[in-house]
């Protein structure tokens, strides 16, 4: 890696009274790469994905996104500047239909303010039908949710939820795509449909993703870059090889250091 | 009671329905936007009215142009609240937000006493007086008139809602705050919209109110009586509330029909009490499940 990245975590520390979650995380995520975070439960994961899209502030340390300092930016506008997120539990609009709901995720991109926004005229329309447009195309249609985009998302079955979720992410033409465990809960077909998906988005577009996740078989498979999280701190850091055989991670996940290899996919 | 009368008195009722639904719109933004009940839509209203009085009688602006500064006013006051009372209290629990609404409240109240004093005034005629006459039933102007302007606006609002995309950022803010940040959506701003349009909603409703009655401080206790109305009608529901509306209006003037003026307090408030006995979230609301 000799480029800067486009997005790091330098030193960060979070804590909740007397409980720290952080203590001092450093994590580059390259461009156009797939960064996976990985660790046991209650490693801190979360609460990073949270320091960087702004809802926890780190006492100490900085998140550099493009460059620039975005410690002190707020939620809205870090969303605004690139970085769209999935959340752990889907986290749709329940009363929406699945076009709406992907619809808010182009709603920071729109120009007209909201004056004009409240009609429905002039340049505003036309911006929408822009939106609309790109969503049919590089959303709708490359997620293959076609035939769902006037349901309501409560009706949905949680895998296209979740392919949903991140559809709406998609819509925000993320710089760096952030999903919480995008796989969790789903069986062995959605995975790889989502796994798939998420490949595509790297190799096609050149997206750059950090992701969560606990299927190991499928972290594995698809990351250039593995951090491992414990107990709020990095233990681990580097290609899924080194990372598999580190006898720190083995350790972690395991408990034991004669442990097997981390390659089975890690029970819930 | 004959059937003419029994049509007059429902007819008079449902007209008077559009007015309870608005005013319960005012409750469900708030508490669509905020999770908290606003207490203080009584004082919103009467204050609106106050400030349309204040521009026509006092300063001798046309009625449109007073009724526009009235609800300009209105915002700006709202926005003031949301600013300096609300926003310090992101973050506490719903009930304390509440209460402070219901401060709020006793301040507006103890405001425009000072300022236009406790005394009824005379509000200007808004709506047609000229009653309508369909056969044998006479319906009053001012009802009937009331019934579309209410319906007007919030047939406006429900539209706003559905297809402007600031309806619908607000929205979704409204259902998950945090989900809606992260998608870039101004929560802070969405907020203030929603106090705005309940403070607005309320500047209407409290002047077609006091030009149908008359103007003084007592008018914020109307808004006390369509909380009946908003729990009827289930707290996150606009169309529970438009149904909601109807029904009660139906009821106080089918029970002053029957039982004279003194029930039309007591009556929808029993059927109401028996209705959310089968159903204690309301005809529409949203039912809380909780899964164990």
């Amino acid at each position: 890696m000799s480029a800067a990245p486009l997005l790091s975590v330098d030193d960060v520390h979070l804590r909740f009274g007397g409980i720290r979650a952080l203590g001092g995380v450093s994590l580059a995520v390259a461009a156009g790469q797939i960064t996976a975070v990985i660790g046991p439960n209650g490693a801190g994961k979360t609460s990073l994905f949270n320091a960087i899209s702004g809802f926890y502030r780190p006492q100490q340390g900085r998140l550099v996104f493009e460059g620039r300092d975005i410690s002190q930016v707020k939620p809205n506008v870090r969303a605004a500047m690139g970085l769209a997120r999935t959340f752990q539990n889907v986290a749709l609009f329940r009363g929406m239909t699945v076009l709406d709901n992907i619809k808010l995720g182009g709603h920071n991109r729109m120009r007209a303010s909201v004056l004009q926004a409240m009609g429905y005229w002039g340049k505003s329309s036309r911006e929408e039908m822009a939106l609309r447009e790109e969503i049919e195309r590089d959303v709708i249609d490359f997620l293959e949710i076609d035939h769902i985009r006037n349901q309501s998302v409560a009706s949905l079955p949680y895998g296209l939820q979740k392919r949903v979720e991140l559809a709406r992410a998609l819509a925000m033409r993320p710089k760096v795509l952030m999903l919480d465990e995008p796989v969790a809960g789903m069986n062995r077909e959605e995975t790889e449909d989502m796994a798939r998906f998420i490949l595509d988005l790297q190799e096609e577009r050149g997206m750059t993703i950090l992701l969560i996740e606990h299927d190991m078989g499928m972290v594995m498979d698809i990351s250039n870059h593995v951090a491992v999280l414990n107990f709020g701190q990095l233990i681990a850091s580097g290609s899924p090889q080194e990372v598999r055989s580190h006898p720190d991670v083995i350790e972690a996940y395991l408990g034991a250091r004669e442990g097997r290899a981390v390659n089975a996919s890690q029970g819930r | 009671m004959d059937w003419i009368s029994f049509i007059e008195f429902s007819l008079i009722g449902l007209f008077s329905g559009g007015l309870l639904a608005l005013v319960a719109l005012g409750f469900v933004l708030v508490y669509k936007g905020t999770r908290a009940i606003n207490f203080a839509m009584g004082e919103f209203m009467m204050l609106g009215a106050y400030l349309v009085y204040t521009g026509h009688t006092w300063m001798g602006l046309p009625l449109w142009l007073a009724v526009l500064l009235g609800l300009l006013g209105i915002s700006l006051i709202a926005l003031g609240v949301e600013r300096l009372v609300l926003r310090p209290l992101a973050g506490q629990p719903v009930v304390s937000v509440l209460m402070v609404t219901i401060g709020l409240g006793a301040l507006m109240h103890g405001a425009v006493d000072a300022i236009w004093g406790g005394r009824n005034l005379e509000m200007p005629q808004i709506l047609p007086r000229k009653p309508l006459l369909w056969g044998d039933i006479l319906i009053p102007g001012p009802i009937f008139w009331s019934f579309w302007v209410a319906l007007a606006v919030i047939a406006a609002l429900s539209l706003y809602f559905r297809f402007s995309r600031t309806g619908i950022a607000m929205r979704a803010a409204a259902s998950d705050p945090i989900t809606a940040y992260a998608l870039g959506i101004d929560v802070r701003r969405t907020q203030q919209l929603t106090w705005v349009f309940a403070g607005c909603v309320g500047a209407v409703a409290g002047t077609i109110v006091a030009s149908i009655s008359s103007l003084s401080p007592a008018l914020s206790a109307t808004a006390l009586g369509v909380l009946a109305v908003v729990i009827l009608g289930g707290l996150d529901s606009v169309l529970g509330v438009i149904i909601a509306g109807l029904v009660v209006g139906w009821l106080e003037s089918i029970a002053v029909g029957y039982f004279g003026g003194k029930a039309r307090d007591l009556v929808p408030y029993l059927v109401v009490l028996a209705i959310l006995m089968i159903r204690p979230y309301g005809l529409l609301g949203t039912r809380d499940i909780e899964r164990l």
